[in-house]
């Protein structure tokens, strides 16, 4: 039996699990961080774009030093049809002034990054350790069991932050096996290309970035895209629910290499190199499908969760802040020493209080929707490619004309019936 | 009983790409580990410190960031890590960088007591030469045997070990005194898993680290300047193809052998 005791146990060195760890060992809390990673980050993927805000209070002065790659100043959607694509565009020079709101980044530096101010505010950071299981005693959590020998630790309080698979959430039964429908399989290629190439084809200068989300009909609207711009590479990837890439078959890596050879995309990556190839879950259920958040001597953050918001590629700002959240309850529990159910509460306070649970609840039926409405992103994103190819391309049909035909086909395609109760789901859901 | 191992951060091959038209290898992005062979290394002198007793203490020749190579063999159990880190050493071949190693030693030993046992792996993954241990071996003028596979015996009183090392033609078993250096291979031993509370020490232990200024140098002999090895010509080997395969009776193979060779012989003679 090994004697280790610790105030907080932090299960996974995510965003989550760091920003915990720091706002908990600023306050001068005994925090131990257990990552099963050879290194924070070295198995964590995202897009990714990591947004600024949610580091006040936990980071001065961030980025500061950290590995940040270019700040977003144009952001881009695209409804992909196989030749075409309908897109929006938002560029904007407030974006361009600092503090910057969001960036690009590669996980594997941040969170490596992010580990080391943990660890100089005085975490503890252990990797290359599995946490196991929690140790329960009279119904309440007061340590976790590790995958190594002497490798048990106590503690007055844990918080779980080990991601979208959370061993530890569904060990104690706070949520089921994840659902098929309710997680992403998302694939994702770093592509190096050179820094002027890369600001010539975004239009942008060196340290500015482009984002591109991409849905629609060339998905069968059942895939979500992305090309995010870097330093000197560009990350782009293809996320598709579990449950249709069973039921369809679908391998994911064709699915990135048909987004690749599509001919909206190929000439932005044209003679540029692999170097990394990455492939990692993303919890979609969202609200609807959160675990139980706390339970004596136990609080839950981050992906673990499911805290992500999949309209707005937001996942690891609702990690972060869930993360400080659950520390300053800590804190606030240790000046009355009370750690249980009911003294956590104040985690399920704050979070309600803050966008985390208001943007998961506002947007709680858009999973559903999308995945039981899949002409939402199949059939209306080729009728409007349609649409704009039919009034754009010039060719003696008189404008009126080809409005009436577009109608037309619109009816005969989707119903009269069908638009208005896909526009009344799509205005309650999202609007 | 005091163990040395040398030990160096190297790109992780298993992501490191090659570039085909310059020979070169791409590191960029590419994450740092221990060299894999000195993970072994450092398994045996914390083997021989469990038995025997002692300490084990490691040095490492690199820039900042090596410091997590180094705690990385304080988490498999060593005691302590030093750093010899100084821009005067940047671009050493095997020949600076085994001098440069060896003044760190013979300060470490001014700090930390005479070594028994020096490791190192029996080359880094990363150049593959196998000549800075044996460099370092041989200004400390003690007995190497590199490519070792097993330590048959120990005997701290009468100062000697019985060692069993890899050759060309097969192995080859040695009685060395005390003071000696190995260099290692992998299946020296398997690796056992750390206890946690290893790792916990590790994590709050300081790397020390030894710049130009601390050992006592020859500045003559550190860095590119002083490295007489240059790099004629790097490329990457052709794949080799698979030979084919021939089946049948012995007479059939004996029969398809001598036709696919024949057009060779015929061109040759
Ligand atoms: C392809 C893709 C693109 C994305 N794009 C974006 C984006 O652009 N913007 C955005 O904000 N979000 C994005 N997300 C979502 C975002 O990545 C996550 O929401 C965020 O990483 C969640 O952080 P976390 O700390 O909760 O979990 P994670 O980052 O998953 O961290 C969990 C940690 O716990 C460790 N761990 C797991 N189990 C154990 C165990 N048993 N013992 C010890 N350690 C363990 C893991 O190794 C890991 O380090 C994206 C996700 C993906 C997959």
């Amino acid at each position: 039996m090994s004697n280790l005791k610790y105030d907080v146990i932090v299960v996974g060195a995510g965003p989550a699990g760091l920003a915990a760890a720091t706002v908990l060992a600023k306050a001068g809390v005994k925090v131990i961080v257990i990552e099963r990673g050879r290194f924070a980050g070295s198995k964590n993927v995202m897009g990714g774009v990591f947004y600024s805000d949610c580091m006040k209070g936990i980071i001065d002065d961030f980025p500061g030093k950290a590995p940040v790659e270019r700040h977003i100043i144009d952001q881009r959607i695209w409804l992909l049809d196989n030749n075409s694509f309908v897109g929006f565009n938002h560029k904007n020079e407030l974006f361009n002034k600092k503090p910057y709101n969001c960036h690009t980044v590669f996980r594997a530096k941040f969170d490596n990054w992010f580990a080391k101010q943990a660890a100089d505010a005085g975490a503890l950071i252990i990797t290359r350790t599995l946490a196991k299981e929690a140790i329960i005693e009279n119904n309440r959590i007061v340590g976790i069991t590790t995958g190594r020998p002497d490798g048990d630790i106590k503690a007055d309080c844990v918080i779980i932050a080990d991601g979208v698979n959370s061993l530890l959430a569904k060990s104690l039964g706070f949520r089921k096996e994840i659902k098929r429908e309710s997680v992403a399989l998302a694939v994702k290629e770093v592509i190096g290309l050179d820094e002027k190439i890369i600001n010539d084809r975004f239009n942008v200068k060196s340290g500015e970035g482009v984002t591109i989300e991409v849905t629609g009909s060339f998905f069968n609207g059942e895939a979500m895209a992305f090309i995010y711009t870097n330093k000197k590479s560009i990350s782009l990837g293809v996320g598709m629910v579990v449950e249709d890439l069973v039921k369809n078959k679908i391998n994911p890596n064709d699915l990135l290499e048909s987004f690749k050879a599509h001919p909206s995309v190929a000439p932005l990556i044209n003679g540029g190199e692999t170097k990394e190839y990455l492939a990692h879950l993303i919890p979609e259920g969202g609200y609807k499908e959160m675990p139980k958040l706390i339970g004596n001597g136990v609080m839950v953050v981050g992906d673990a969760a499911m805290m992500v918001d999949a309209i707005h590629r937001e996942g690891s700002n609702l990690a972060v802040t869930s993360g400080k959240l659950a520390a300053e309850t800590y804190i606030e529990a240790a000046k009355a020493g009370d750690f249980s159910k009911k003294s956590l509460s104040l985690y399920e306070e704050k979070l309600k209080e803050s966008f985390v649970m208001k943007d998961l609840k506002k947007y709680k039926g858009v999973p559903a929707l999308l995945q039981h409405n899949k002409r939402l992103l199949q059939q209306y994103p080729k009728i409007l490619n349609n649409a704009a190819f039919e009034i754009l391309n010039v060719n003696g049909v008189s404008k009126h004309d080809k409005e009436k035909l577009l109608w037309k086909n619109m009816k005969q395609q989707i119903g009269v019936s069908n638009l208005i109760r896909d526009l009344f789901k799509l205005w309650r859901n999202v609007g | 009983m005091h163990a040395l191992v040398f030990i160096k951060q190297v790109p992780d091959a298993s992501q490191v790409r090659v570039n085909y038209e310059t020979g070169t290898l791409i590191r960029e992005g590419v994450p740092a580990i221990l060299n894999p062979f000195e993970v072994h290394a450092v398994e045996e002198a914390v083997k021989i410190r469990q038995k025997f007793g002692g300490k084990v203490t490691i040095l490492t020749m690199g820039p900042p960031q090596a410091a997590d190579a180094l705690k990385e063999c304080l988490s498999r159990g060593a005691d302590k890590g030093y750093l010899l880190s100084d821009r005067i050493f940047a671009g050493s071949d095997t020949l600076a960088t085994s001098y440069a190693l060896y003044e760190g030693a013979k300060k470490i030993i001014e700090l930390e007591g005479e070594v028994d046992f020096f490791f190192a792996g029996k080359q880094a993954i990363d150049g593959d030469t196998a000549q800075t241990g044996p460099g370092i071996a041989t200004r400390f003028n003690v007995p190497l045997v590199t490519y070792l596979i097993k330590l048959d015996e120990i005997n701290l009183e009468e100062k000697y070990v019985i060692a069993t090392r890899l050759t060309e033609f097969g192995q080859e078993t040695l009685k060395v005194p005390i003071p000696v250096f190995f260099t290692v291979e992998e299946s020296l031993n398997t690796l056992s898993h750390s206890p946690l509370p290893w790792l916990i020490k590790a994590a709050q232990s300081k790397i020390e680290i030894l710049s130009g200024e601390n050992v006592d140098l020859d500045k003559n002999q550190c860095g590119l300047k002083n490295s007489p090895t240059i790099v004629k010509k790097a490329f990457t080997p052709e794949k080799k193809q698979r030979g084919a395969t021939l089946t049948g009776t012995f007479d059939e193979v004996v029969n398809q052998a001598a036709e696919k060779v024949a057009p060779f012989l015929n061109d040759a003679l």
